[in-house]
């Protein structure tokens, strides 16, 4: 285990199958802490699976999963996962739509998340101004009290960022995020993510390429569920290989 | 002829030493005359008449025996007439008819003592020991089996020399053997070489006929008979359990009947219809009314009422299904808990209304001459019901897999749970697909209705009882297949079967309902489930 | 935090229908016991114990609505934990009767005298004691929630699924109580109450004193659920009912705020079944019958699931209705029931609050909410799915 030692995910010989089919074939990743890495790869590479098998969704058939160089992710439940400070964003955003914003940041706040803990839950100060905060950086403030039904496919994404931030934690998946989004929107939420990247270790798939430029982040590209290539997005998109079986001539 | 005289002669002989007088045999025996005899006859003279009675081997003489043996024989002071009477039936002795006596008839009792009871019963199994008639021979030796005398052994013998039917044979072997267990002057030898004579003849009875032998053996007998009793026990073990097998299967295949229907819409669909049940009622209510007709109308036909139900049942509920599915069903579609509700008031309406026209009493479908009674199968007793049963869930199963698998509908049905926007842009009328499914699902209904009939009471209530295990089998057998249906229905049917010797049939039917939930609780996709990606979205 | 979680459970809403059957608790005794009979504004007796029958029923469509309309767990059991709180109450009735009974033993009940058992079964000791029955009235039925609860839950058996197998739950009770050797009166059940707190059941103090009863444990049970549902625990509930999944992936354990809903829920059915049996004078098997936790659901639905108001209205106006069709045209009740069932799910899944709301609430909310998504709708969702895709995608069809 010496090696998952100063890496926030390290991912050693992953294997998963669903009915013979390989999503994840002998998949190896390392993610550092603070560090931001780009994943990119075709349809079926095996993206969201590996996001599923990090965060309890899915159980590998073999390898090592381990988070912040101690923690066995392969045995835990989603839960627990994300209180250990893994937070997801998923490819189609999902907030709680029948909830004010408000609500969805003050449900994901870094709060003790036991029953009675909830129940018996008032906000205090400091919350009220962490979530305004970060109402602030998502640019949500003045829709607060609204439903999240009611926003945009782009706003929902932010909203979901946003409760990321406010659940504080170590290592994000962000899976899409600017899918739906305007052009100055998709060069925000790569501002934000960079400085999100600054504290924590961020994992970002995504396909569009000149997003994943403006990262200028480590890039990896799957696909068959294993790694094709890894290095700067120049190296990667350079590679041969890479141009064959995903980004085309 | 004249062997047979003869040894009716010998036969005759054998029962009656020592006590009885041995008469010459008349040429012809004036057998009513004697029977009117028997009227004023002291004890004796009846012992005289019983011989000559069964001397003339005629079978009409048996129920005369038969009454005098059981106290049913009486006289008539008035009118001298000997009579048979029963309750308050009286009859002629010989011809059986209904006899009246008029209103001064004066009957009493002709009366037997132990003595000549034993006669009578020895004559009785001696006569038909001799029948021509191979079951009669065979109910004979029963007789033997269970009551064994030692003064019979001569003539069990010679039944056995004339016997021609291997299986009459055996049973008199046995029943020879059992005698020869039980006397006591037979040798230890004969006694051993008895044993397994009676294991092979005596069928179900040789347990407590060599239970009772038991105790009166010799000590050198009782280790074989207590080897034979415990290899009787084993085989009895092994043959109780192929029994529960086949109620458990025959249980299986009502439940698959009732379930399969529900498989395609529950399982394929996604819907969950509660007025399933109800379809199954319409089927047998649709039964009903087909045989109503046909016995009205076309009396020859009444045995094909059921085969002519099963096209008409399906088609009336397949109808009422597609009414349902465009009905209410199709705006109640991804929302699965408001279809539930939906399909539950229709249900209580479809109940009400049936109990509006029929009543709430139940209604009589007569079983076909080809469905009544049974069978027995190396010593399973199978009603033919059951079995045909068994044997129309089996065509049902595999017809629904062939329509699935191996038809364009089938096809179409596929692609439009698979991929409802795919298969609309392909072309595919899926709303014509939807309500064809419906259909076929309680068209299915229908036909299990139509089984139903044959086995239980058909009112108002008749789905009720099988929806609850309906669902259990599609959820058990984990939903969106149809094997998993097959196998589910005949599991939890030889589960239910299994348990029921031990915990009765409600504590049983608990037990079952309890292990399902727990056994959803291990797997919450039923015992077939589809794996992988395709159910997590 | 416990005044902070009550003053919050205590909005505007909720202080009115509280207020309302603190009222109806103090009201309708004066008007049976203190105005005279013939006189305006009297209430005979035995309409204040229909009424008590509808507000015991008013609470479980209650706790029907705390799993089902906040949780999206559609129990088609609630009418077992009824049953089993009634049954603890029926107990501690039969206890009362002592030699009363038709065979004066006095520590066995007839049933059990007739079934020529000789001493009472271990389950029926300390059921003569008052405070011993009334814990066993939230004991049993929670604890058979919570057990129940803790492994489905903890499997992830959702949606319809869930419901089948609490559906077959109330009907292996079912199939248990029938029997005569559980103990429990077998088919009959348990009835000619005699005392209760050694006041007669069928006196009219105690009547109207049972009604107070019902009516402050309904006021009660509002305050509840209305502690709950504002609760961040209320939201993280609702965030279970729509997108389940989700709630996962922000750190929440699922299964136990489901678990956590299913027995405080069960707990109020048992309480509401434990109100309901002295005020009938029986309990016996029928309560566990399938069919009535499903009618406990339309309650709920004509009321307004995932309100606090509606299953109250609910259940008072369909058992209502059940009365006057029962006596006016019996054969029709089975017809209007199943027709509403029809009714509301297609056309009024908010049902009545809804439907008020949209008539006077529209204007005053226009701006709010113009797409929110029906509570009927993301009741079903499941782990997120997008409502607006719904007209024509099947929810969940495996191959």
């Amino acid at each position: 285990m010496s090696k998952a030692q100063d890496t926030m995910l390290y991912l050693n010989g992953v294997s998963v199958a669903f009915d013979g089919f390989k999503a994840i074939n002998n998949l190896s990743i390392i993610v550092r802490p603070t560090e931001m890495l780009a994943i990119i790869g075709p349809n079926g590479a095996g993206k969201t699976t590996m996001m599923d098998i990090i965060t309890g969704k899915t159980r590998p058939d073999a390898g090592d999963v381990m988070f912040d160089g101690r923690t066995d992710l392969t045995k835990l439940d989603e839960a627990t996962i994300a209180n250990l400070g893994i937070g997801r964003k998923f490819q189609k955003p999902t907030v709680f739509e029948s909830h004010t914003i408000w609500d969805n940041l003050e449900m994901a706040l870094k709060k003790p998340r036991g029953i009675f803990n909830a129940l018996f839950y008032t906000a205090s100060d400091d919350d009220v101004a962490r979530i305004t905060e970060i109402l602030e950086t998502v640019r949500l403030l003045h829709r607060k009290d609204e439903l999240a039904a009611n926003l945009s496919h782009g706003q929902k994404q932010w909203l979901e960022i946003g409760m990321l931030l406010a659940q504080d934690p170590k290592l994000l998946l962000v899976d899409e995020p600017v899918a739906g989004m305007t052009d100055s929107e998709t060069e925000e939420t790569a501002k934000l993510l960079r400085e999100i990247a600054k504290t924590r270790s961020v994992v970002v798939v995504e396909h569009d390429m000149s997003f994943v430029r403006e990262l200028g982040s480590r890039v990896v590209c799957l696909a068959e569920g294993a790694v094709l290539a890894e290095g700067s997005l120049d190296q990667v998109s350079a590679n041969p290989v890479v141009i064959e079986r995903y980004l085309g001539r | 002829m004249l062997t047979q005289i003869l040894r009716l002669a010998l036969l005759t002989l054998s029962l009656l030493l020592p006590t009885q007088m041995v008469r010459a045999q008349d040429a012809a025996v004036d057998i009513p005359a004697q029977v009117t005899a028997l009227g004023e006859a002291s004890l004796r003279e009846l012992g005289t008449i019983i011989t000559t009675l069964a001397s003339t081997g005629d079978p009409a003489v048996v129920p005369v025996l038969t009454a005098l043996g059981e106290g049913n024989l009486y006289l008539d002071e008035t009118s001298g007439a000997v009579v048979i009477q029963r309750g308050s039936a009286i009859t002629d002795p010989l011809t059986g008819e209904a006899v009246d006596l008029g209103a001064d008839a004066d009957l009493s009792r002709i009366r037997v003592n132990n003595g000549l009871r034993r006669d009578i019963s020895a004559a009785l199994s001696g006569m038909t020991l001799m029948s021509d008639n191979p079951s009669t021979r065979l109910s004979a030796a029963r007789g033997f089996l269970s009551k064994p005398d030692a003064a019979n052994l001569p003539l069990l013998d010679e039944a056995i020399a004339a016997e021609t039917e291997a299986n009459v044979r055996s049973v008199m072997q046995a029943a020879r053997a059992v005698t020869i267990l039980t006397s006591e002057d037979a040798s230890i030898e004969d006694k051993l070489a008895a044993v397994p004579q009676i294991v092979s003849g005596a069928g179900r009875n040789a347990i407590t006929i060599l239970t009772g032998a038991l105790a009166s053996a010799p000590d050198e007998v009782k280790p074989t008979i207590q080897s034979a009793i415990s290899g009787l026990e084993q085989g009895r073990a092994v043959w109780g359990a192929l029994q529960n097998v086949w109620f458990g299967v025959s249980l299986g295949s009502v439940l698959l009947l009732a379930a399969i229907g529900l498989a395609i819409t529950f399982g394929v669909m996604g819907i969950i219809n509660m007025a399933h049940g109800e379809m199954v009622m319409l089927g047998a209510y649709t039964t009903f009314l087909v045989q109503l007709v046909i016995r009205q109308n076309f009396p020859g036909l009444l045995d094909y009422s059921l085969l002519i139900a099963l096209p008409v049942a399906f088609l009336v509920t397949g109808a009422i299904g597609v009414g349902i599915e465009r009905g209410i069903i199709r705006w109640l579609y991804g929302r699965p808990l408001e279809t539930l509700l939906a399909t539950w008031g229709l249900s209580l309406i479809l109940q009400q209304t049936v109990r509006s026209i029929f009543g709430p009493t139940n209604q009589m479908v007569i079983a076909p001459t080809w469905m009544s009674g049974s069978t027995d199968f190396f010593g399973l007793a199978i009603t033919y019901n059951r079995f045909w049963i068994v044997i129309f869930a089996l065509i049902v199963f595999f017809m629904l897999l062939l329509i699935l698998n191996r038809t364009p509908l089938g096809l179409q049905m596929r692609a439009v749970t698979q991929n409802r926007r795919m298969a609309s842009a392909m072309g595919i009328r899926t709303p014509f697909v939807d309500a064809m499914t419906f259909g076929l699902g309680s068209g299915i209904a229908g036909l299990a209705g139509v089984a139903l009939t044959q086995i239980d009471n058909i009112s108002p209530n008749l789905g009720q009882n099988y929806i609850i295990d309906s669902f259990m089998v599609v959820v058990f057998g984990g939903v969106g297949n149809l094997w998993g249906t097959f196998v589910g229905a005949l599991t939890l049917g030889v589960a239910n079967k299994f348990l029921e010797p031990y915990a009765g049939a409600v504590l049983g039917k608990i037990l079952i309902l309890v292990l399902i939930i727990l056994f959803i609780q291990r797997r919450p996709r039923g015992l077939f489930a589809l794996k992988g990606r395709a159910i997590e979205q | 935090m416990l005044t902070q979680a009550l003053f919050r459970a205590l909005d505007k809403k909720a202080v009115w229908v509280i207020g309302i059957f603190l009222a109806v608790a103090v009201l309708v005794p004066i008007a049976n016991l203190l105005v005279p009979p013939g006189q305006f504004g009297h209430v005979p007796t035995y309409l204040v114990s229909l009424l008590g029958k509808y507000l015991s029923y008013a609470i479980l469509a209650l706790a029907l609505d705390l799993v089902w309309g906040y949780g999206g767990i559609l129990s088609l059991g609630h009418s077992a934990f009824f049953a089993l709180g009634g049954y603890a109450m029926g107990m501690y009735l039969m206890r009362q009767i002592g030699t009363r009974g038709v065979y004066g033993n006095p520590t066995l009940p007839d049933f059990m005298v007739f079934l020529n058992w000789k001493e009472l079964p271990w389950y029926w000791l300390g059921f003569d004691n008052f405070w011993f029955a009334m814990a066993m009235v939230v004991v049993v039925p929670g604890l058979l929630a919570f057990i129940f609860g803790f492994f489905a839950f903890r499997s992830r058996v959702t949606g319809v699924y869930l419901s089948i197998i609490t559906q077959a739950m109330t009907f292996a009770l079912l199939l248990a109580f029938f029997r005569n050797d559980m103990g429990f009166g077998g088919n009959n059940g348990l009835t000619d109450f005699k005392d209760i707190l050694g006041a007669p059941v069928q006196a009219q103090t105690t009547r109207v004193i049972l009604f107070a009863a019902t009516a402050i444990a309904l006021a009660l049970s509002v305050l509840v659920c209305s502690m709950i549902v504002n609760s961040k625990l209320g939201k993280v509930m609702v965030a279970v009912r729509d997108a389940e999944s989700r709630t996962r992936f922000i750190g929440y354990r699922v299964e136990y705020a489901k678990l956590f809903a299913f027995t405080v829920s069960a707990i109020m059915a048992g309480i509401a079944g434990a109100l309901y049996v002295p005020q009938v004078g029986i309990i016996n098997p029928g309560e566990f019958e399938p069919g009535n936790s499903i009618e406990v659901v339309i309650w709920t639905a004509v009321g307004g699931r995932g309100t606090l108001v509606g299953p109250i209205i609910g259940a008072i106006v369909v058992n209502l209705g059940k009365s006057w069709f029962t006596s006016a045209l019996p054969e029709f009740w089975l017809f209007a029931l199943g027709a509403l069932f029809i009714f509301v799910t297609l056309f009024l899944p908010k049902g009545i609050v809804g439907l008020w709301k949209q008539i006077f609430g529209a204007n005053r909310k226009k701006a709010e909410e113009p797409s929110s998504p029906t509570p009927a709708q993301s009741a079903d969702i499941e782990r997120g799915e997008d409502p607006s895709t719904f007209d024509n995608v099947h929810p969940r069809p495996a191959e």
